[in-house]
């Protein structure tokens, strides 16, 4: 069981800011697909950051207001304006929870051969679902910091989680039946 | 079996949430108790869990060079380092005032001094990263008439732009940009060789204007660049680029004319 809390924090924007630039790239890099277009969101990122850090509570989510700075950049990039455009919405993101399906192919997942399969299945996956998924399970995020990130209440972070998981399950099984 | 499988639904919809740690602790307890003794549940989450970690060490992909650490690392410390002259320079401003017995209006003068000069610098920043991105437009149009309903949804304000028929200067096209977390327009002109940014946000209150609405300032000098800003009909207008004053100035009226239009 994973158990996080997000913790408020202070100090100067060098030290908050620089031990993220690693996950944040990572990050960058899942949501460009482009090294080039990843260094520069990466960039704009800090760049912004440092400008508005004036701005950014004392004591507050600093990592989240972070992420939110990277993925507000990448919406209006190129890159991000298609990706929303042509992905519809999860306009029902608030119903309810969905049943873990029996056949789950979670079991076969531990060599780790199949980690290629996983990286397809999250390539293919809708970039909602993907960059919540990396948040929540690459990140260890709090549902709190997600909904922070990502600007969307809590009832969406739980709902939205959900059916990440259920879309990612459901890509993977072909994959692996194909072996 | 049937029957037990049912009684485990509400369950079975909460595991990704107990396994992620996000429920009350009585919850927690209590789903603690369950997953014990259901074997069904304890399966679904053990599958879970290793999903988890199969997504955990697959999304830890990507690695940014060391140039670019290094990049990022120079322009945060650069950063820091002009932030802490610019403080210390108020300070010594407010101390001279204070044994000249001028104290108020000094350190008013010194922070007045040191907002204008972040915002130079802010805008400086804009443009160099516009220019040296991979894509410096996002509309890339130099039909005034695309561009600007391309911002709308975009920016929370409109502008007008000007006809640029019998001029030197070309329209490249725009993106939205950000100055401390206010969405606004970025426009890229052209003038022979050289490249000038338009900047355009919201005025902030505390801005102060003259008596016809418009705040123009002289000309003035930002990091190796030309600039000039001035403030219309609640907007805030940054005009900056490698060209000349005359240049500079050329445009801001037109921007200006325009905006009256």
């Amino acid at each position: 069981m994973y158990v996080r809390e997000a913790r408020p924090q202070t100090g100067s924007f060098e030290d908050l800011a620089m031990p993220l630039f690693d996950q944040l790239y990572n990050f960058a890099h899942w949501l460009t697909h482009d090294r080039v277009e990843a260094e520069d969101l990466v960039q704009e990122t800090y760049a912004k950051a440092l400008r508005g850090f004036s701005s950014f509570a004392p004591g507050t989510n600093f990592r989240a207001w972070m992420y939110r700075i990277l993925r507000n950049t990448f919406l209006t990039t190129r890159t991000g304006l298609k990706a929303t455009s042509t992905v519809p919405l999860d306009t029902d993101d608030e119903g309810p929870e969905l049943a873990v399906t029996p056949e789950t192919p979670e079991t076969i997942l531990l060599e780790r051969a199949n980690q290629q399969l996983v990286r397809e299945a999250l390539e293919e996956l809708p970039p909602p679902f993907r960059e919540i998924l990396l948040l929540c399970e690459v990140e260890e995020m709090s549902y709190q910091e997600i909904g922070e990130a990502l600007s969307i209440p809590l009832g969406t972070v739980m709902s939205r989680l959900s059916r990440a998981r259920a879309d990612l399950r459901k890509r993977l099984l072909p994959k692996l039946a194909r072996g | 079996m049937g029957g037990e499988l049912k009684a485990c639904e509400p369950w079975k919809a909460q595991l990704g949430v107990y396994l992620d740690g996000e429920l009350t602790g009585e919850e927690m307890r209590a789903f603690d108790a369950h997953v014990r003794s259901c074997p069904s549940c304890a399966a679904d989450a053990l599958a879970q869990v290793q999903m988890k970690r199969a997504v955990q060490v697959a999304g830890r992909r990507f690695t940014p060079s060391e140039a670019l650490r290094q990049k990022i690392q120079r322009t945060v410390a650069v950063r820091s380092s002009r932030r802490t002259l610019s403080w210390q320079w108020a300070m010594g401003l407010a101390l001279a005032g204070l044994l000249l017995g001028t104290a108020l209006s000094l350190s008013y003068f010194g922070k007045s001094h040191s907002n204008d000069e972040a915002m130079q610098s802010e805008m400086a920043d804009l443009h160099v990263a516009a220019l040296a991105s991979s894509a410096p437009v996002d509309v890339v149009s130099t039909d005034r008439h695309t561009v600007k309903p391309w911002f709308q949804g975009k920016i929370p304000f409109t502008f007008n732009l000007p006809e640029l028929q019998n001029s030197d200067f070309s329209l490249l096209g725009g993106r939205v940009t950000y100055m401390e977390q206010s969405p606004g327009a970025h426009l890229i002109y052209q003038v022979r060789k050289h490249f000038i940014s338009v900047l355009i946000f919201q005025e902030r209150p505390g801005q102060e204007r003259d008596r016809n609405g418009a705040r123009v300032k002289s000309p003035a000098k930002a990091y190796s660049f030309n600039t000039e800003t001035w403030s219309q009909d609640g907007l805030r207008y940054f005009v900056i680029g490698d060209t000349g004053e005359d240049d500079i100035h050329r445009l801001a009226e037109l921007l200006k004319n325009a905006a009256r239009t």
